[in-house]
């Protein structure tokens, strides 16, 4: 590739119906870099459940992602409640998510931990009534 | 298997265009809970669910799902079918059960591993919230 490409995406709070089009964008512009598909795969859905903890949890949030020769990085900051406990958030199955979320398929606890599950590298950041930043690389190997 | 093979076995209908015809599939992964499925599907399978919303082509489409089908005559909406043709996911409706179209698979040889594997584990089936 030789260079670095980077860019952003709005998200909005509550807004189900467009959910998942910022990590649908950003899987689209990471099949025109030529990425491998199963760093794609991983990508995609580390952004997909953190967009949905935005959409279910925020008020609004931005997804920004850096694309470079060794490494797929992609941020995600919301102004939303913020998680008081994160390693307890981390945990398989635990979950605030109300039934409405849970009868879409979603707030099942597996969020955060299968972000922590696709990605090389995860930093959760969060300040309670302010919101929650939080950072996953994907390392890119010699595989495009 | 491609997906005439899965529609026939399902004696199921496809409600997309024909465009992705061709996409065929190696494993089948059954839940209401994409979480689930973002976890632990694997590319290029078969969905199973009875999940209609626009989340579930999102999710295909994250996971590299190759097809859905739907159970227990489960229609989405117009908006839902548009979505899952722009993304080439084939959509399938069956009037089975979760539990009968997952075993008339598997009597195929399906399973939720690659069938190349050589392993026979049985079908994933988690039961959601819905």
């Amino acid at each position: 590739m030789g260079n670095c490409e980077d860019g952003f995406f709005f998200l909005t709070g509550k807004d189900f119906t467009n959910a998942g089009t910022a990590s649908s964008n950003l899987k689209a512009v990471l099949e025109r870099l030529g990425i491998a598909q199963d760093i794609i795969r991983r990508a995609a859905i580390a952004a997909f459940e953190a967009e949905m903890n935005v959409v279910i949890y925020a008020v609004a949030g931005m997804m920004k992602y850096r694309v470079t020769d060794t490494e797929v990085c992609v941020t995600i900051q919301d102004m939303g409640p913020g998680i008081p406990n994160i390693e307890l958030a981390m945990t398989e199955g635990y979950s605030t998510a109300p039934d409405h979320i849970r009868a879409m398929g979603f707030g099942s606890g597996m969020g955060l931990p299968n972000i922590r599950k696709s990605a090389d590298n995860l930093s959760v950041n969060s300040v309670v009534g302010e919101g929650t930043t939080l950072e996953f690389v994907i390392q890119i190997k010699d595989c495009h | 298997m491609n997906l005439a093979e899965i529609r026939d076995i399902l004696n199921a209908t496809v409600i997309t265009d024909a465009a992705a015809l061709l996409n065929s599939i190696e494993s089948v992964y059954c839940a209401d809970l994409m979480s689930d499925v973002l976890s632990f599907s694997l590319a290029k399978c078969l969905l199973i669910t009875g999940l209609t919303n626009a989340q579930v082509i999102r999710t295909a489409e994250m996971a590299a799902i190759n097809m859905i089908v739907f159970i227990q005559g489960k229609r989405p909406a117009v908006q839902t079918i548009r979505l899952a043709e722009e993304k080439n996911i084939p959509l399938l409706v069956t009037d089975l059960s979760m539990f009968d179209a997952c075993g008339r698979l598997y009597e195929k040889g399906l399973r939720s591993q690659s069938t190349s594997v050589g392993r026979a584990p049985i079908v994933d089936c988690h039961e959601g919230y819905v």
